[in-house]
């Protein structure tokens, strides 16, 4: 319980520092009301819209404000078409975590089992093949594999629509962007967590009591072996989160990372500080969560916990 | 020694290099020579110059395809210019900016990673809360934010690549020094009164060398991912600088007249972040026995 409090005060520790520098970084950029109003207004006009957005104060009580407001949901308005922001960005979220849900259930598939084989088959040319296809797969820009299954599927087979969301066709082609260099870095990690496991003592024992290789591969080293894997998943939300800004943005998909690249061009602060409080928030919970996971699967960590250690 | 047999041995010393390393390997290792050679020559090799436009030449085909010419043995972009001296500035800037920001993040992180090792608690809490929050920041997000709202100046975008990726070096450092410290040797020096700066800097640091170059290299292939994607979407590198990932966002438009334009400064990148990753793989291999079992 202890555990789970201190990691809980990390994480809101953390949170708060995310919101301060988003904040004054952003606020750093200058008087919104110049990026945002046209030049040649006079200046009452200026003074009635710095009132209206509270940008008239000192900036440690516009921070102490916007703190809050957050902590009533109020994320501000969108300085570019008046709408609640929140309420903007959250319009996006189905579309993202479709995007981004099926990318990550695409690596899976395609990578644990691929570095599973690999390390079952080890130095084979089986091994061989996957370690190359997982060199290529993480080396590939997400943005470039993008451009390339356009000019293929869409340009010169006219298969796939190379851009929109309207169905499970335009599905394909961005999930496989996103999902690809992800079921490579799977596929690497999944292996050398097997390899390791493989060559435990306790292997060594199923293997002395007479238990076959689909007992022993499934029931003792794959347990064992997702333990690493699942760690990694943690980590990586927030470099999927990084690769959908770019797949959404070659693919036209209209998710969160279309409207931040869109809010970013036109300064757009209440909605960009709110997609990257929100993406923060996603990173800080995947990252408790697989540490909770973590303890659950492995009583070990929970016991290195408990004696004080990191 | 004679000088023949001095020679013997080089070409001895050659061929066992060849025989014993991949091939692979040593392609990766040619193609980032030749690299490191564009980034340091580029100006000089160019045929044209990077920005010299020639409406007269517009959009020629690289040179395997039809209705290419040997002037122009990449092509040429939708206002003339010359698509393979533009590739070389272009490999030069990206390749400037990864090597730049790795170092400088290495750098930074190994300090860290130094000082939250030997200053004890306080320090140690406070850098590991840094690096606990680098981590769970979406920094390619922030750097996107940061580089529209704050105008980018080169300055600006240097120090958002070198702060990406730091936390790793300083995670690794602490542990390793942190374990380092305890061993025979640094105990024994620091028996015989020497200084912690001077065991630190003479004595650990070259001992836990080893896996901070892996991490270097693990790092540079993502720093130059880092900044292809921002300069791609036209943050980062805007016009008239060129970087590969910049040739790539403007190649975008013309997919349909020109695709060369999007796919040759793609493939350069791609061959860039390959050849890294396989020399990456093989020192690892070669460094860390422990990770090969």
């Amino acid at each position: 319980m202890f555990w789970f409090l201190t990691k809980s005060l990390r994480a809101v520790i953390t949170l708060l520092l995310v919101v301060t520098f988003v904040f004054f970084v952003l606020r750093l950029s200058g008087d919104p009301t110049y990026m945002l109003l046209p030049d040649d207004i006079d200046e009452a006009t200026r003074t009635f819209y710095r009132q209206l957005w509270g940008l008239d104060k000192p900036i440690f009580v516009q921070y102490l404000n916007y703190l809050g407001a957050l902590l009533q949901g109020d994320f501000g308005i969108s300085f570019r078409n008046n709408q609640d922001a929140f309420q903007l960005v959250w319009d996006r979220v189905p579309k993202t975590a479709l995007l981004t849900g099926t990318s990550l259930v695409i690596s899976l598939v395609i990578g644990i089992p691929l570095g599973i084989v690999a390390a079952l088959y080890r130095d084979s040319w089986i091994d061989r093949a996957v370690m190359a296809a997982s060199v290529f797969g993480f080396s590939m820009p997400n943005f470039f594999l993008g451009i390339l299954l356009i000019l293929i599927f869409s340009l010169n087979l006219r298969v796939l629509p190379s851009s929109g969301s309207g169905t499970w066709r335009h599905l394909i082609m961005p999930a496989s962007t996103l999902g690809i260099s992800f079921a490579a870095q799977f596929a690497r990690y999944t292996r050398s967590s097997m390899i390791d496991v493989l060559n435990k003592s306790y292997m060594r024992t199923a293997q002395s009591k007479g238990a076959g290789t689909a007992r022993r591969v499934n029931l003792h080293a794959l347990p064992n072996a997702a333990i690493p894997v699942i760690t990694i998943l943690g980590l990586k939300v927030g470099e999927l989160l990084g690769g959908a800004v770019i797949t959404e943005t070659v693919f036209a998909w209209p998710g969160l990372g279309r409207l931040l690249t869109s809010a970013v061009a036109s300064r757009d602060l209440a909605v960009v500080q709110c997609i990257m409080i929100l993406l923060a928030i996603t990173m800080v919970v995947a990252n408790m969560l697989t540490d909770l996971t973590y303890g659950w699967l492995d009583p070990r960590v929970r016991v290195g916990a408990k004696a004080g250690s990191r | 020694m004679t000088d023949t047999t001095l020679v013997r041995r080089r070409c001895h010393a050659l061929i066992r290099w060849f025989s014993e390393t991949p091939l692979t390997v040593t392609l990766a290792a040619s193609f980032m020579v030749l690299m490191l050679f564009v980034m340091l020559f580029a100006q000089i090799i160019q045929p044209y110059a990077f920005d010299h436009i020639d409406l007269m030449n517009r959009i020629s085909p690289p040179v395997p395809l039809q209705g290419s010419t040997l002037m122009h043995p990449a092509g040429t972009d939708t206002l003339g210019r010359d698509l393979f001296s533009r590739l070389l500035v272009g490999a030069q800037t990206s390749m400037l900016l990864a090597l730049l920001g790795t170092c400088l993040g290495a750098i930074l992180g190994i300090t860290l990673g130094f000082l939250a090792a030997h200053k004890g608690r306080l320090w140690d809490e406070a850098i590991m809360g840094l690096v606990d929050f680098q981590a769970a920041m979406p920094w390619f997000i922030v750097a996107l934010a940061v580089l529209a709202f704050l105008g980018n100046s080169m300055v600006m975008f240097i120090a958002i690549m070198a702060l990406y990726g730091w936390e790793t070096y300083a995670r690794i450092t602490r542990g390793l020094v942190l374990s380092a410290r305890e061993q025979g040797y640094a105990l024994a020096v620091r028996g015989l009164g020497a200084r912690p700066r001077w065991i630190y800097l003479r004595h650990i640091l070259p001992n836990i060398s080893g896996p901070l170059l892996v991490q270097l290299t693990v790092n540079f292939p993502s720093t130059i991912l880092f900044e292809t994607s921002l300069s791609f979407l036209g943050l980062g590198i805007r016009p008239p600088m060129t970087s590969l990932g910049q040739m790539l966002g403007e190649g975008r438009d013309y997919l349909i007249s020109a695709w060369w334009l999007a796919v040759v400064p793609g493939v350069m990148i791609f061959l860039i972040t390959l050849s890294m990753s396989i020399l990456g793989d093989w020192l690892r291999s070669k460094l860390d026995p422990s990770l090969e079992n």
